[in-house]
């Protein structure tokens, strides 16, 4: 069509046309578009920094600040005291990465401590609010009567602030609480040992296992019926229904609560500091350690357990967003192939046109 | 036109506000270093409206007592600053004020335990001893305030140990007296639970929770067997055979059920609510528990005494709190005059009577008129005289925390005594060794 189209002449006027047609440039063609284009997005990318600035400068201010303050305060050791005068000095003196180094020696045992509790509660806690959370999501998505004041009542715990189901839940495992009357026993639960542990655990995962519940219900709600009844047709059963079709449709929902789930769980502070008390060996998490030293006049060994705690927190969001795939920016995943496309859009019009 | 006047004005003001400050600062400053030149450098000077930093008033006396001086003072005006009720957080507070060198805080009261520290850190100014009337308080109590013999903080309110016993129990077993030593102790439960209406009941309980309160009870079974957790220069001697027999006696108490095995995870309000529901025979509190138990089931049925110790009578940990002065505040001199004011006799009478406060005035305790009102301020003055401070120390709050972690080791049988003693000792020389 083109070669009917196209009188000889006419072919200096279109000089660009040859070289488009040679697949050996491929670039050569999208000059002449590109050009206008390019001269809109220094416009509007001028437009976009005016207008993301503040946002940036706020962001600058509230966390880029705090963070790098918080990095060069974790090389200063605390102030020495001077035994002639009985004052403290007024400066810290700069101890480089000591305060890293030492949760190697003498601040090991502590800090370790301190690790393997925020992971454990990170882990235990997390696991038993996915399953209990998915179970109350399903009982939530049925439609019963009543279901308003279910859905209502399982949301209760989430909404009590932690500092006050701490306390709650404090006086349930009291000595003579209403824990120990269930039991028929007495478990010394506020006490420090394995039991506060437990104690811990029942109260974050009352607390929190709604959260998932509420999200992964919200995922649920987008799955459209019709998948189920095709499943049923052919013949599926419940539980393969649960394992084939709700689990994977609803997995990027999940897969974002219990990132959120983790990370809050790593971070965990006021309900062992209010359930079990500060400085209890067995529910100490990286916060309260933190946290402990900075009370102690402490800043910089204080900053470099939070430090380490940021770095935790990080890696492990960095693990699920790139490992599982958490869509955590709700269109990350979407942005990607987006990209991805953008690179193969004018390849292929090479080739039609080459075609 | 309007706007440069309006700063010509400002800038006059703020010039004649400069001058004044200069002045100010000029003549009292000069009388200040010449009139405490024995003490520390430190003047007095400025006058105006303070702040009084305070953990939260349950009782409302204190903001009578601030507002009977601000009738007296109208230029000179206190405002009460309130804290929460615990007093980590309160100290909490203090440090960030301190650390951000705000001035925000003037008059602070701390807790008999901080000085040491606050002093070292320089957080609050050295005060002029010989305007305060030191010498008509129980001594214990004074030496809270000091830091290296210097006054830093003046004796607001006290507060000691005492022993609450059931006089109906003690009497219908034969028992006349309280006891003296915690062999008695023991002794007098067994005469009580060999009675039907004690045969549930407990013996003896403190506070052992892993808190402060645990610190407290151990320093008290320490001193009342005759040892110390700090020598007089500081040192830590807490590694000998009388503190090892006073810890022993909780230990023991804790194996043969004398104290009750959920005695671990009381605070003081644990011990009240089970003394008041009769689960025990005696319990180691604060004077408090004395007007709240009287409005409970054993009202009438008990009675306090000093504490128990291994010879004799024990010795109790201190409790109360001082007034301190904020370096970083403004109008230091009003700061003094108010602190006077409050820790007055006259005030510390007012608190007694309005919100049983222990005063730090030992003839306050002699008072024929407030003993009918409280009954047992003849011993809790007892109780004052003996008691031995905890441990003055610049790293309190890691003093204390080495304390409940090797005792708390000990009561729950994770460690011998002896050794949960040694690695205590170890402990606090590491801590007190800069």
């Amino acid at each position: 069509m083109a070669d009917t189209a196209i009188p000889p002449d006419t072919a200096p006027h279109q000089p660009g046309t040859a070289a488009r047609r040679r697949p050996g440039r491929p670039p050569a063609p999208e000059r002449p578009r590109r050009h206008p284009r390019s001269r809109a997005t220094a416009g509007t990318g001028r437009l976009a920094a005016l207008l993301v600035s503040p946002t940036l400068l706020v962001l600058t201010v509230v966390v880029l600040y705090p963070t790098l303050m918080a990095l060069d305060e974790s090389l200063y050791g605390p102030k020495g005291l001077d035994p002639r005068t009985g004052f403290i000095s007024n400066t810290e003196p700069f101890v480089g990465l000591k305060n890293y180094t030492d949760i190697f020696t003498q601040a090991g045992d502590r800090f370790w401590n301190a690790f393997w509790n925020t992971t454990f509660f990170t882990v235990v806690t997390v696991s038993l609010e996915t399953v209990i959370g998915i179970a109350m999501a399903l009982i939530m998505h049925r439609a019963f009567r009543g279901r308003s004041v279910v859905r209502a009542s399982i949301l209760v715990p989430w909404a009590i602030p932690t500092a006050i189901s701490g306390l709650l839940w404090k006086w349930i495992f009291n000595a003579d609480g209403i824990a120990n009357v269930l039991l028929g026993h007495q478990v010394l639960w506020t006490a420090d040992g394995f039991s506060a542990k437990i104690a811990v655990v029942i109260a974050d995962v009352w607390k929190t296992a709604p959260f998932i519940g509420l999200l992964v219900l919200a995922g649920l709600q987008v799955i459209p019926k019709e998948v189920y009844e095709a499943a049923r047709l052919d013949g599926a059963s419940a539980l393969q229904q649960f394992w084939r079709i709700t689990l994977p449709l609803v997995k990027p929902a999940l897969l974002v609560a219990v990132l959120f789930r983790c990370l809050d769980a790593l971070r965990m502070f006021d309900l062992p500091y209010i359930l079990i008390g500060a400085q209890k060996g067995s529910v100490e998490t990286l916060s309260m350690l933190a946290q402990n030293e900075a009370s102690n006049v402490r800043f910089g060994p204080a900053s470099a357990y939070a430090v380490l705690l940021f770095l935790y927190v990080f890696l492990v969001a960095l693990a699920f967003v790139r490992l599982l795939g958490a869509d955590l920016i709700g269109g990350a995943g979407g942005t990607k192939k987006h990209k991805s496309h953008a690179v193969g859009v004018p390849r292929r019009r090479v080739r039609e046109v080459t075609a | 036109m309007k706007t440069s006047t309006a700063r010509a004005i400002q800038c006059s003001a703020a010039l004649a506000a400069a001058g004044l400050l200069l002045t100010a600062c000029g003549s009292s400053g000069g009388s200040g270093s010449g009139q405490s030149a024995q003490a520390a450098p430190v003047s007095f000077k400025g006058r105006g409206p303070i702040t009084y930093v305070a953990g939260k008033d349950t009782t409302g006396t204190v903001q009578t007592i601030i507002a009977r001086w601000n009738k007296a003072h109208p230029k000179e005006k206190v405002t009460f600053i309130q804290l929460p009720t615990d007093a980590d957080s309160q100290r909490q507070q203090m440090i960030q004020n301190a650390e951000t060198k705000s001035d925000a805080y003037t008059v602070l009261a701390t807790d008999v335990v901080w000085t040491s520290e606050f002093a070292a850190h320089q957080w609050i100014e050295p005060l002029p001893a010989n305007q305060f009337p030191l010498g008509k308080m129980l001594q214990p109590v004074v030496q809270t305030g000091q830091y290296r013999g210097k006054l830093y903080a003046v004796p607001a309110s006290s507060n000691g140990g005492l022993l609450f016993y059931r006089t109906d129990l003690l009497k219908k077993a034969g028992v006349t007296r309280p006891p003296t030593t915690w062999a008695q102790m023991t002794a007098d439960c067994a005469e009580v639970k060999k009675l039907p209406e004690a045969k549930t009941m407990s013996c003896y309980a403190g506070q052992f929770q892993k808190y402060e309160g645990l610190t407290v009870n151990f320093a008290e079974a320490v001193n009342s067997a005759g040892g110390r957790i700090v020598d007089a220069s500081g040192k830590p001697d807490v590694d000998t055979p009388q503190a090892k027999k006073g810890l022993d006696f909780l230990v023991r108490s804790f194996k043969d059920k004398t104290i009750p095995k959920e005695a671990i995870t009381y605070q003081e309000e644990d011990g009240r609510q089970a003394f008041q529901a009769g689960k025990l025979i005696f319990l180691n509190n604060w004077p408090y528990v004395y007007s709240l138990a009287q409005k409970s089931a054993i009202k009438g049925k008990f009675a306090v005494a000093p504490l128990p110790g291994l010879t004799g009578p024990g010795a109790s940990s201190l409790g109360g709190s001082d007034l301190a002065l904020s370096s970083f505040a403004k109008n230091k001199a009003t700061a003094l005059d108010f602190m006077k004011f409050f820790t007055s006799e006259e005030s510390a009478t007012y608190f007694l009577k309005n919100a049983s406060l222990a005063p730090p005035y030992a003839d306050l305790y002699d008072n024929a008129s407030l003993d009918k009102q409280y009954p047992y301020l003849p011993d809790l003055k007892q109780s004052i005289t003996k008691a031995v401070p905890r441990p003055r120390v610049v790293q309190y709050g890691d003093v204390t925390a080495a304390i409940q972690n090797e005792v708390y080791a000990a009561l729950t049988g994770k460690k011998s005594s002896a050794q949960a003693l040694k690695d205590l000792q170890g402990d606090l020389q590491k801590l007190t060794a800069q």
